[in-house]
């Protein structure tokens, strides 16, 4: 209780800023339909009312969203094209494959950096140059470009989510085989152990709680990288594609639906990566 | 502990050793001109203040640094072979347990990499163990045991793959005195059942001269050898040897030895 209180109060609070700002924000609205019927503005009870019902509100009120959530996900069979769950798929999916080639690639190339002196000076600036190229200007290019290849659907949108989630793991594993310090390297290097030993034994063990700090962010990045991959297809399918069709008809509490879902979807994944890190490091014996 | 007081036969021999570490702030002569034979079987404690170089000398016998100048040999090989044929076992001033390891686990590190066989690698286990009074807690993790506990699993790894030279630098440096005068009856212990030419840094008095059958005086700036002290005490020692007159005299003369390195700055 004494930890889910301040997250309930910080919720309502949030809620209730919210219902606050619908209202100012989709007043206009309603005062505009009033004067072109020729009729008085509504009283403060109807007018908060009909700042809560408008089909495409500045700000849709939490409850509206809430509603088009649910309509989303359990409101039809998960093989619609409206369903939310559909979508949200087709954008895990996306997000999963990135995720895994992104984590896969940063863990060698954080490898090599550590054991190649070359790699070392030369890589790590690349990656950090990488990563303040606009995705959303490279994204359109790279499908485009695949596109043409005959490349299409999942594979284009994974490798843009691995190009944005390496990074982080890159950076934490890099930090995670150099924890070691020189005195546990001396003791190995008494063992005249070679470098495999080092790594297997030493380095990636070490490595493991700045791994799975790593892989939160990692798997945040991968989904916004999936997202962002599906918005120059032409609206096709994705929660990506959910965002762009809501803007594109001024559908807005579409919009902030498939927003949450993506929040939801992106939770859900870091929840996982936290379990699997809190059993792992049981089982290692460094749980805190 | 029979006839192993064997002095012929060097085990590790110095001559006209130097090394000079470049600094930024200009040469730094970690170690000037040390000459030292080491028998096999010898207890050979080095102890100075801090920057005398006895830990750099230990690390030049395990291969660690590598001498500028002057003669190394240990078991009369280069100190890089004597490591590559696993001549030692090195104990560091903190125990360094994988935490991720049990105490088992931590003690088969050096056995699985040296690549023993999983069975005998149990049984050496079990015998080192035994070895460090520790039986029975194979299965704990590092933190469920004390800081002296640690340590002595750390000789324990050391000792798993029967090397015959053992090299300690100040392994028990972080802990209190209780606990270092019980180790330090142990490790006497230790060494008279397995018979190992033992190399340890320290820089308490009373245990360089408990412990050791030579002590070496060492002093700064340069890092060299200021004395070097053939202990006349018995190897069989009770702890209440230190309030012996011969024991008081020795523990003068290394007193002596460091005030007289001193002298120079």
């Amino acid at each position: 209780m004494n930890r889910v209180l301040p997250i309930l109060t910080v919720v309502a609070a949030i809620v209730v800023l919210w219902y606050g700002a619908a209202v100012a924000m989709n007043r206009a609205w309603v005062l505009d339909q009033a004067a072109r019927a020729g009729t008085e503005p509504p009283a403060f009870g109807q007018m908060v009312v009909a700042t809560m019902t408008q089909e495409r509100p500045v700000l849709p009120a939490p409850h509206q969203v809430v509603a088009e959530l649910w309509k989303g996900v359990a409101g039809q069979a998960i093989t619609s094209k409206r369903s939310l769950v559909y979508h949200g798929w087709i954008t895990l999916s996306a997000t999963l494959l990135g995720f895994a080639i992104g984590t896969a690639a940063g863990i060698a190339l954080a490898v090599g950096i550590v054991h190649n002196r070359a790699m070392d000076m030369s890589v790590l600036p690349w990656a950090i140059a990488s990563q303040t190229i606009p995705i959303l200007a490279i994204a359109p290019m790279f499908i485009v470009v695949m596109n043409s290849m005959g490349v299409q659907g999942l594979v284009p949108k994974a490798i843009i989510s691995a190009y944005l989630s390496f990074f982080p793991v890159v950076v934490g594993m890099v930090k995670g085989l150099r924890a070691p310090d020189a005195m546990q390297l001396d003791l190995l290097r008494t063992y005249n152990a070679g470098g495999a030993a080092v790594l297997g034994k030493l380095r990636l063990p070490a490595s493991m709680p700045y791994l799975f700090a790593s892989l939160k962010v990692g798997a945040a990045a991968a989904l916004v990288g999936a997202i962002v991959g599906e918005l120059p297809t032409g609206a096709v399918a994705g929660l990506g594609a959910r965002l762009l069709s809501g803007s594109y008809y001024g559908q807005t509490i579409q919009i902030w639906a498939a927003l949450f879902a993506a929040a939801i979807v992106a939770a859900g994944l870091v929840a996982v990566i936290g379990l699997v890190e809190r059993v792992t490091l049981r089982r290692m014996g460094m749980a805190r | 502990m029979k006839d192993t007081i064997n002095l012929g036969q060097p085990v590790i021999a110095a001559q006209g050793l130097n090394l000079v570490f470049q600094t930024n702030d200009g040469p730094v002569h970690a170690l000037k001109d040390v000459d030292l034979t080491i028998g096999k079987g010898e207890f050979v404690s080095f102890i100075g203040p801090s920057g005398c170089g006895k830990t750099t000398f230990l690390r030049c016998i395990a291969a660690l640094e590598h001498p500028t100048g002057g003669s190394l040999t240990v078991n009369g090989m280069t100190p890089d072979e004597a490591r590559r044929k696993r001549a030692y076992g090195y104990v560091f001033q903190a125990a360094g347990l994988y935490p991720w390891r049990t105490i088992a686990g931590n003690i088969k590190l050096p056995l699985e990499i040296m690549g023993f066989p999983r069975a005998e690698q149990e049984a050496r286990v079990e015998r080192v163990l035994d070895l460090v009074d520790l039986k029975g807690f194979g299965k704990k993790f590092p933190w469920q045991l004390s800081g002296g506990m640690q340590q002595r699993a750390s000789i324990a790894r050391a000792l798993a793959f029967d090397a015959d030279i053992l090299l300690m630098d100040e392994p028990f440096g972080a802990l209190d005195e209780i606990v270092r005068d019980r180790l330090n009856e142990e490790l006497l212990k230790l060494w008279a059942r397995t018979g190992k030419t033992i190399g340890f840094v320290t820089h308490s008095i009373p245990e360089a001269v408990y412990l050791s059958t030579k002590i070496v005086v060492m002093s700064p700036r340069p890092g060299r050898i200021t004395d070097v002290i053939d202990s006349p005490l018995p190897r069989e020692r009770p702890l209440d040897i230190r309030d012996t007159p011969e024991f008081i005299a020795i523990a003068h003369r290394v007193r002596e030895g460091l005030r007289a390195g001193h002298s120079y700055d």
